[in-house]
């Protein structure tokens, strides 16, 4: 019970607090794109704001191509990830995985295996986190977690080493009931289909997406539909003066990190500490403070490097609270780290799709009607949904999306790069090429008159003017070689998602040294340069000289890093605080300095007097007369400074392929991508997350896929020779233009690159390129030689079957 | 695995493996079974039959010891330095480099040498050691990542990879660096088609290949000029 406290000071403290937050001012700040439609907009900002960032020219560290800030921890092999933590003691977990793709657990003995020699602590699974639960639990006697399928964990085992783990493991004995079981979701979606769950079941989604909406209808394995109209669709295809009526299928994708999800826990009596491979330390601080009913305050979660995640890592999950409840019996620190088999099994896949995607245009090109009816597979989860492309990256008349889950016997999905947008793009992009084709008019001339985006349209003048892009013949199947080249392309969008949850302390030491500290995590896109040269620009410091201490939760609160919102979140964050520590540095060698704060200015590493009372002094020799040895300001985001602008990014990626006639083989031999992230903070990491959404893209179109055995229920390839990823013969001239873009809504004015580039639209580009080539659709992914060789002997059949 | 020189290291346990005229520089049969001990597969693949442990050593009576399952003392020679280890026979070059010696920026990412996170040099030649037994580098020099700094000054490879941020969550940059130093130390002078052979059995999940080529023909520029 909260007691009102109304000291006078208090309630003065409360009121300037209160008109700091409220006071504001008008500020101009750039807007558009610099060397194409750059102006100046007003914006109302909270006086607590630092002056308005010049644009990228004019700044001496943000916008440059900064060296990585811990390139040399990752190059020298330093940097420490979480497989690399040892504790003194500490033990080494095994999970104990279902063989079996469906059933109840009859018994579970784990007698042997508790004697076997270096075996400190067994722990059999109560509740299975991740994946659908049902809506009501009572439908469902077991005495374990039902297993839904092969490689759910039912136990655990922590041993003095790996091996002594892995040896008891095998000793624990597992008795099923089994029960019937569908990895095949065609066949899931029929009537006398085998049941995955015996009512319905609902996904929570992640910090990352995922999931889907409560309350969606279930009949059977099909979860959905869950329903979206906009104006009369049926009126809209009747107005059409052209209908394009498709049929694709995308595959399941697993996330394959290289470092593998993991941690390891250390339960102490008033601290859990625990190293975690996330992309959100708050997310897994949260999950294990729920789970155990402990206090926020007695869980600390730190994250120096992490491996990988592209969206499965959130949460604490399976291992996290094993290894958690490990720790606590065992009295030592525990590292449970997955092996690559349960990787690709229980942590999470991008699901699948089968759409059926129509799209009515009048003759000019605008469009009528857009009706989306797909079906898709999150395994034993749901997040199936791909209508984000229809419904948001072109103008329509009417919309109508109905989005299913399908449940199958596999591990649950988990939000994926882009959740659905990879899938939705691939039909979406596709349809739009071929509705050019019928309306006899240039892809980007018809993009042009459905894509209002500024951004956009400045981006297909830069594709437009591009040596690849002339190059295309629009003639379709115009080589007549065994080899026929092709040149296609396709847009993508994503959202600006913001993470609130966010904030940064910068102190200032009397030696001149500078930090920042935040819990936010790098996932390896690179935040903690940005960070760095964030501050260095405040302070005129080069960035490598800047402290950058984030990673853990003793740190002020940082956002989990999903969907694109990492930068666009902390960064303003990190600028507000560097601002206000400057300004308090001021303050703080005023004395010393023989001037007023007032009379101070901090700019290009000096500290100036603006009365002329002295020469610049540099920062470091006016540091040294600090009246304290530290001074620190910690923010946190403000909201964007107007909010009610809907804003998208996207970009476009044009690949120039070259098909194999004879073999089907696809070669991706060049990709020009361009992209927005709004300000680009640093140019060369955000380069780098370019490259690495088009090699995921082309990954996934032509090889990735999870192939499941129908007879038994199990995965064939959970390692990572036969399911095939891209390498470095695969690998095409990639070449990358940013779209420097201002849109006034923060102290940073910078976004997210990680969803929008690549991997949502290089499938969609090859598959028109290939079409461009061949004269032939592909609408089926991963494009592996034998989908294109029947698609090239049958280009009619596979014409109708659509 | 041609070209290298296994150093005739004495290991008090292991390493009294006499040298085969009739295969010079190569690993010999009896020394392989020898210092396998435990490695059935391997043995079946070198003899072309399928033999495991117990009748490989019968096979060759003379002077065979069998190691395992308890642990073994061995001497590992890694980046220069001799380090006296007790491990399991069965224990990975890997697992030993980053459990039993801590030298953790050699990493385990598929454990089955398909992605190449754990490569190391044995002699000069690019490994993986998550597919081979610790034991079985006995008497070779093993190069990690961490013996590619010297001083903790970054090799020209190295700076070249920060300099073009070949790198994002830099799990596969160990791995990476290792194959094209490799690469460096065989060809100093290589096209963009060498690099990508020489990652060709690297993974980077993250996409940071065209960055990585773009580093190692820099740093190959780079260390031509100052040779």
């Amino acid at each position: 019970m909260a007691t009102e406290i109304t000291t006078p000071v208090f309630a003065a403290l409360q009121q300037a607090a209160s008109a700091a937050e409220t006071a504001t001012r008008t500020v101009t700040m750039p807007v558009g794109v610099p060397g194409f439609t750059l102006g100046e907009e007003e914006r109302t900002v909270p006086v607590t704001e630092p002056p308005v960032l010049p644009i990228n020219k004019d700044l001496e560290f943000i916008g440059k191509p900064i060296e990585r800030w811990d390139g040399y921890a990752k190059a020298t092999g330093r940097a420490r990830y979480t497989a690399d933590v040892a504790l003194p003691g500490m033990l080494y977990a095994r999970f104990v995985n279902s063989s079996v793709p469906h059933a109840k657990i009859a018994s579970i003995d784990t007698s042997e295996a508790e004697r076997m020699p270096g075996v400190k602590g067994v722990h059999v699974i109560e509740t299975f986190l991740g994946g659908a639960e049902l809506r009501d639990p009572s439908l469902e006697q077991s005495k374990y977690p039902v297993v839904r399928f092969a490689g759910q964990p039912i136990a655990a085992v922590a041993a003095t080493t790996p091996q002594a783990a892995e040896d008891a493991a095998a000793k624990i004995k597992v008795v099923y009931n089994t029960l019937p079981f569908v990895v095949d979701e065609n066949i899931a979606r029929s009537a006398n289909a085998p049941q995955v769950f015996p009512g319905a079941a609902d996904q929570a989604g992640t910090a990352g997406g995922g999931g889907s909406r409560a309350g969606i209808p279930q009949t059977g394995n099909v979860h959905g539909p869950s329903v979206r109209k906009e104006g009369d669709a049926a009126q809209g295809f009747k107005d059409a003066d052209v209908i394009v009526d498709a049929h694709y299928t995308t595959q399941v994708q697993t996330h394959s990190a290289l470092e593998t999800h993991g941690v390891v826990a250390d339960w102490k009596p008033d601290l859990l500490t625990v190293y975690a491979s996330t992309q959100g330390t708050a997310s897994v601080r949260e999950e294990l403070a729920g789970y155990f009913k402990l206090p926020m305050s007695q869980v600390r979660v730190i994250t120096e490097y992490m491996g990988g995640g592209f969206g499965a890592k959130f949460g604490a999950g399976n291992p996290g609270v094993v290894a958690a409840i490990l720790s606590r019996k065992t009295g030592a620190p525990v590292r449970l780290m997955l092996d690559r088999e349960e990787e690709h099994l229980s942590v999470g896949n991008r699901p699948s799709s089968d759409q059926r995607l129509r799209i009515g245009a009048k003759k000019d090109g605008t469009i009528t009607a857009i009706q989306l009816i797909s079906y898709g597979t999150a395994g034993c989860g749901t997040g199936a949904g791909c209508s984000g492309p229809a419904a948001n990256l072109y103008k329509w008349a009417t919309l109508h999306t109905e989005e299913n889950d399908v449940f199958i016997n596999a591990g649950p999905a988990a939000a994926f790069r882009a959740p659905g947008h990879p899938q939705g793009a691939f039909a979406l992009e596709q349809s739009i090429d071929e509705l050019a084709g019928k309306l006899e008019m240039d892809p980007l001339d018809l993009r042009d008159r459905i894509d209002e985006n500024p951004v956009r349209r400045v981006q297909r003048q830069v594709i437009r003017t591009s040596e690849i892009w002339k190059s295309r013949n629009p003639k379709p199947n115009a080589d007549s070689g065994i080899v026929k080249r092709g040149v296609g392309l396709s847009q993508s969008i994503w959202y600006r998602h913001l993470n609130y949850n966010s904030a940064a302390e910068v102190r200032v030491h009397k030696d001149g040294s500078l930090e920042i500290l935040s819990a936010v995590q790098d996932i390896g896109s690179g935040i903690k340069t940005a960070l760095a040269q964030i501050v260095a620009e405040q302070f005129g410091v080069p960035p490598a000289k800047i402290s950058v201490k984030i990673g853990d939760t003793n740190y002020p609160p940082g956002p989990n890093s999903g969907g694109s919102v990492t930068t666009a979140s902390i960064s303003p964050a990190a600028r507000d605080a560097a601002w206000q520590a400057s300004q308090k540095f001021l303050a703080s060698v005023a004395p010393g300095l023989g001037a007023k704060a007032s009379d101070l200015t901090l700019s290009g590493g000096m500290v100036r007097s603006a009365s002329g009372k002295f020469q610049p002094i540099a920062f470091r020799t006016a540091a040294a007369k600090m009246d304290t040895d530290q001074v620190s300001a910690q923010a946190k985001r403000v909201r964007d400074y107007d909010p009610k602008k809907y804003i998208t990014y996207g970009g476009i990626d044009c690949a120039e392929v070259l098909v194999d006639t004879e073999t089907g083989r696809i070669r991706v031999k060049h990709v020009f991508s361009v992209h927005d992230c709004g300000r680009p903070i640093n140019p060369a990491q955000v380069t780098s997350q370019i490259n690495g959404g088009v090699i995921q893209g082309i990954s996934y179109t032509l090889f990735e896929h999870r192939l499941l055995d129908p007879n038994y229920g199990l995965m064939v390839n959970a390692d990572l020779d036969k399911y095939k990823i891209a390498g470095s013969f695969e690998v095409p001239k990639i070449d990358v233009q940013l779209t420097e873009v201002y849109i006034g809504q923060s102290s940073t004015d910078a976004s997210g690159i990680g969803e929008a580039a690549g991997i949502i639209s290089v499938g969609a580009a090859i598959a028109n390129a290939f079409y461009n080539a061949t004269g032939v659709r592909i609408r089926q992914l991963p494009m592996t030689p034998g989908v294109v060789l029947a698609a090239l002997n049958q280009p009619q059949q596979m014409m109708e079957s659509i | 695995m041609p070209g290298h020189e296994p150093p005739n290291k004495d290991n008090k346990e292991l390493t009294d493996r006499p040298r085969d005229a009739a295969t010079p520089g190569g690993i010999t049969r009896r020394g392989f079974l020898k210092g396998a001990g435990v490695t059935a597969a391997g043995t079946a693949l070198l003899e072309g039959v399928q033999v495991f442990s117990r009748e490989a050593a019968a096979a060759t009576p003379e002077n065979v010891k069998e190691y395992g399952p308890e642990p073994v003392t061995i001497a590992l020679l890694v980046n220069g330095k001799e380090h006296p280890i007790e491990v399991e026979p069965r224990t990975t070059l890997a697992e030993a480099l980053r459990i039993q010696l801590n030298m953790t920026g050699t990493k385990i990412s598929c454990d089955r040498g398909s992605c190449s996170s754990c490569t190391v040099l044995l002699d000069k030649t690019p490994v993986n050691s998550c597919t081979m037994l610790a034991i079985d580098a006995i008497g070779h020099h093993v190069t990690t990542i961490e013996g590619v700094t010297e001083d903790e000054k970054m090799h020209p490879l190295q700076a070249a990879f920060v300099r073009h941020d070949a790198m994002q969550c830099g799990f596969c940059t160990p791995g990476m660096v290792m194959s094209c130093a490799a690469l460096l130390e065989r060809n100093p002078n290589p096209t963009e088609d060498d690099v990508r052979q020489a990652v060709s059995g690297n993974l980077c999940r993250c996409g940071t290949y065209p960055k990585v080529f773009a580093a190692t023909l820099d740093a190959a520029g780079q260390m031509a000029s100052k040779a």
